[in-house]
């Protein structure tokens, strides 16, 4: 619906806002009460309804857009769902498997447990985002030299996990990135090349 | 994961008068534990007030020489702090013990202090079992079911879940006082003081009014606190949940213990101060006869259910070692 989209500026007019509100919150009170009467609300009321969408800010790989979105929707459904940015991946979903690990500010974190409304003037960087151009980030350099994957699915989350921990510069052994990367499962099992990837870059 | 609303308050002040604005609403710190227990249906908040950046993610030095840890200090920044590494070793090795990376990241001290048990019942996404802390009055599936990772101290018929965090077991043995704001006014209140045993009402955990904010930790300047340590058995090498665990503080003079703190994690339904232990030990010569004594009193009262019983027997070994570990540093 168009007017959902930003204006040229891409920031919404506090018109629009309103707006769209007004719209999306009318259908809500229809779908909820069937009757036309309860959509006579005033915009101000419609802020309270939870699943209206509201427009949320985000600075990914460089680039900022203003999308409408429910406050419930996490960060990684906002990537995977609303910004076409499926290269990170959902896998548990409840922050057990680390799929889904993105850097926020530099910092790794997990997308499936953070709400994408928390994250205005966050810088976030995604797989899609590591490489410059057509020349690979060294970490993913390292994953293919070292065949650090069988199945791909986990690789995203282990790649901005190893850049996440590379940058917080506290690995030394092979013992400490085990326990370092012990937030990012693998099912096919690729630990030893996934360990031996992570030391490479480490070391370049 | 039900639809909620999301605010985002200015400062301390505001977000108590958003709550009471907004009875069903829950602070939002890092939201590893409540975000994902929204996904399960376990709570359906009504709003999120987000905290994160109203309340101090510093920590700072206190006029005494204690720290003060702001309550969104995060889980990251609090373990790898030089301070609290020279001083509370003990708190800093509890939280590299627990979780991953990414959850130390971005889980806050304020929201480690009220995470919730990983009781399975509890956390059914379904809410197809009895559950007297989900839903008070129904029972409770746990006590007849699967209760291996259940808890043996601090248990009553109505609730045998473990209090899940490793952090706060640090912070019991280290006589933290944990501060609020709410409507009422400030508190300071003694973490000894903070938790509730699952008796009477399973659902309620701590002594938090509602609304009450939790805005930082005071850690006392108690020199003796820098002689610590913290162990962990887990099913796992890492990444996982204890099931067993033990902080140990000593204050040792020419092989005599004159004070101690000593914390069980793991095993109870709250971060359990070890009291019995620390009667049997104050005043004593630091020998393993000693220690295993120590650990025997305090699992004395101990019930097992049909699959946790393994646990006191092990409680006890892993008390013994680390009193043991920490009698032996320089």
């Amino acid at each position: 619906m168009h007017e959902n989209e930003p204006d040229s500026s891409g920031e919404y007019s506090r018109r629009t806002l309103l707006k769209s509100a007004a719209v999306i919150g009318a259908g809500v009170v229809l779908a909820k009460h069937g009757n036309a009467a309860q959509a006579e609300v005033a915009p101000a009321a419609m802020e309270s309804e939870p699943d209206t969408t509201v427009p949320v800010t985000l600075t990914i790989n460089g680039s900022t857009r203003t999308i409408p979105l429910e406050p419930r929707v996490t960060l990684l459904d906002a990537l995977r769902e609303h910004l076409n940015l499926q290269g990170t991946k959902k896998g548990c979903d409840h922050g057990q498997c680390g799929a889904c690990t993105v850097l926020v500010n530099g910092t790794r974190v997990n997308s499936c447990l953070t709400l994408a409304i928390m994250h205005t003037g966050d810088q976030i960087t995604t797989i899609e985002g590591l490489a410059q151009g057509d020349a690979l980030h060294p970490v993913q350099s390292a994953f293919i030299e070292h065949d650090a994957f069988q199945c791909g699915y986990c690789t995203p989350g282990q790649i901005c996990s190893a850049v996440g921990l590379i940058k917080e510069g506290r690995c030394k052994t092979d013992d400490d990135i085990r326990e370092m990367m012990a937030g990012n499962l693998c099912r096919c099992g690729a630990y030893v090349n996934i360990v031996a990837a992570v030391r490479q870059a480490m070391q370049s | 994961m039900n639809a909620f609303t999301y605010s985002s308050a200015s400062n301390p002040d505001q977000a108590i008068a958003e709550f009471a604005a907004h009875p069903n609403s829950i602070y939002l710190g890092g939201g590893t534990n409540l975000i994902d227990n929204i996904k399960l249906n376990v709570i359906q908040p009504a709003r999120l007030i987000a905290v994160r950046k109203i309340v101090l993610n510093q920590i700072t030095p206190t006029p005494d020489g204690g720290l003060r840890i702001g309550a969104a200090v995060t889980n990251t920044d609090l373990a790898y702090d030089d301070r609290v590494r020279k001083s509370y070793p003990v708190l800093s090795e509890a939280i590299l013990a627990g979780a991953s990376p990414q959850l130390r990241n971005s889980a806050t001290t304020a929201g480690n202090i009220l995470q919730q048990t990983r009781c399975y019942y509890f956390r059914d996404s379904e809410g197809a079992f009895r559950c007297n802390k989900r839903n008070p009055g129904s029972g409770c599936a746990a006590i007849d079911g699967y209760n291996r990772i259940h808890a043996v101290l601090g248990t009553s018929a109505k609730c045998i879940a473990t209090h899940p965090s490793d952090m706060d077991v640090a912070l019991m043995a280290l006589d933290a006082v944990i501060l609020t704001h709410g409507t009422a006014g400030d508190r300071s209140i003694p973490i000894d003081d903070f938790y509730i045993a699952y008796g009477e009402d399973p659902a309620r955990e701590n002594v938090l009014h509602p609304g009450e904010l939790i805005t930082g930790v005071l850690l006392p300047a108690t020199k003796w606190f820098a002689r610590s340590n913290y162990m962990k058995a887990r099913d796992r090498a890492s990444y996982e949940f204890a099931l067993a665990s033990a902080a140990v503080v000593l204050e040792i003079d020419g092989g005599t213990i004159r004070d101690c703190r000593i914390a069980l994690g793991g095993i109870a339904t709250k971060p359990w101060r070890a009291l019995a232990a620390e009667r049997k030990l104050k005043g004593q010569k630091a020998t393993d006869d000693l220690f295993k004594s120590a650990a025997d009193a305090e699992l004395q009262t101990a019930v097992a259910q049909k699959y946790n019983g393994f646990k006191i027997e092990m409680a006890k070994r892993l008390l013994a070692a680390t009193l043991k570990k920490v009698a032996a540093m320089a």
